[in-house]
C-alpha cells in the first residue's frame, strides 16, 4: 500500500472519513493527491457533497395532535409537582 | 459516556424546560418525536409499543432533568434514555433484535458498482471506465426540489433501520457523528461504515434519477 498511489476505486470507499475528517495525516494527503489529478473523483466528491446537501433539505414528519396532548399533560403535571 | 460539550443553547433550554416553560418543551418534542418514535421502532414489535416506550422515555427525562448534568447534549442524552427503554421493552416481548439485522447484511458492499472501473488486466486498474456525471450543471432548485426529495425519501426508507436513522440524524437532522455514536450506542467505524453505506445508496439512487431525467 505505501508509496502506491490511491486508485479510484478505494478512493470512493475513503470518502466518507475525508467528508468527515477521520481521514488524517499521510492517507488524507493521498487522497488529496489522487483528488487534484482525477477528474472522476472530484465529480464523485462533488455528486456526494451535492447528496448531502440534498438530504439536509428534508423534512421530519409531523407529530400528531393526541401525541403533544399527552405529553403536554404530562409536563404540567411534572412542572406542576417540582 | 464521552459526549459532545453541551451546545450552549442547550444551557439555556434546560433552563425554560425547567421553570416549566410549555412552550420550549413542546418545540423539544416536535423536534425530537419522529426520530425517537422511529428509533423506539427498531427494538420492538408495532408503531403502538414504540408510542408507549416515547412517552416513558419523556417521563423519564423530566424525571431526570433536575439532575442532568449536561455531560453530553441534551438531544444525545434523552437518545439514551430513549434506547435504554426501547431495548428492555424488546427483550421483555422477547424481541431481541441483533446488530446485523438492524444495520444491513451489506456493510461490506462497495460504494460504487465494480463494472464502473477498469478491470485488473487493463493498466490503469482501479480507475474509472465511465466518469461519473458532472453533477454541477444541473440547476439547484432542481437538485434542492421537491422530486428530488422524494427520491432521497424513497431511497432512505428502502434502507437496513440503522443505515436509515444514521443517515437521516447525520445529513437530514445535522447532527454531529459523536452525537449519533452516543444516542445509538454505536462505535465510531460502525458509525461511519452505516453512514458510508447509506449515504453511496441514495447518491447512487440520485444518479439514476438524474440520468434518467437527462435522456
Amino acid at each position: 500500500m505505501i508509496g502506491r498511489e490511491l486508485t479510484c476505486k478505494e478512493l470512493v470507499e475513503l470518502i466518507t472519513g475525508y467528508l468527515d475528517g477521520t481521514l488524517r495525516g499521510r492517507r488524507r494527503r493521498r487522497f488529496e493527491a489522487h483528488l487534484a489529478s482525477c477528474d472522476g473523483c472530484t465529480r464523485y466528491v462533488a455528486q456526494m457533497e451535492a447528496t448531502i446537501r440534498a438530504t439536509g433539505t428534508l423534512t421530519e414528519d409531523q407529530v400528531t395532535e393526541e401525541q403533544k396532548t399527552v405529553l403536554l399533560t404530562a409536563f404540567r403535571d411534572w412542572a406542576a409537582s417540582n | 459516556m464521552t459526549g459532545a460539550p453541551p451546545l450552549s443553547d442547550d444551557l439555556a433550554l434546560i433552563e425554560r424546560l425547567r421553570a416549566g416553560d410549555e412552550t420550549a418543551f413542546m418545540n423539544l418534542v416536535e423536534h425530537l418525536q419522529p426520530a425517537m418514535l422511529r428509533v423506539a421502532r427498531m427494538y420492538v414489535s408495532t408503531a403502538a409499543v414504540a408510542e408507549e416506550v416515547v412517552q416513558e422515555a419523556w417521563l423519564g427525562v423530566l424525571r431526570g432533568l433536575d439532575a442532568f448534568e449536561g455531560r453530553s447534549s441534551l438531544r444525545t442524552w434523552i437518545f439514551r434514555i430513549l434506547t435504554n427503554i426501547a431495548k428492555t421493552r424488546g427483550q421483555r416481548e422477547g424481541r431481541s433484535q441483533p446488530f446485523a439485522s438492524l444495520a444491513g447484511d451489506d456493510l461490506d458492499a462497495p460504494a460504487v458498482d465494480p463494472d464502473r472501473f477498469d478491470t485488473p488486466v487493463a493498466s490503469s486498474h482501479g480507475h474509472w471506465s465511465t466518469l461519473p456525471d458532472d453533477w454541477t450543471a444541473i440547476p439547484e432548485d432542481r437538485l434542492l426540489g421537491r422530486e428530488t426529495l422524494a427520491v432521497i425519501g424513497r431511497a432512505i426508507d428502502t434502507l437496513p433501520p440503522m443505515q436509515a436513522e444514521v443517515i437521516r440524524l447525520r445529513d437530514a437532522l445535522g447532527w454531529t457523528s459523536e452525537e449519533v455514536r452516543n444516542a445509538l450506542d454505536l462505535t465510531e467505524t460502525n458509525q461511519r461504515v452505516l453512514l458510508h453505506r447509506a449515504r453511496a445508496k441514495v447518491r447512487g439512487a440520485l444518479e439514476h434519477y438524474f440520468a434518467s431525467e437527462a435522456t
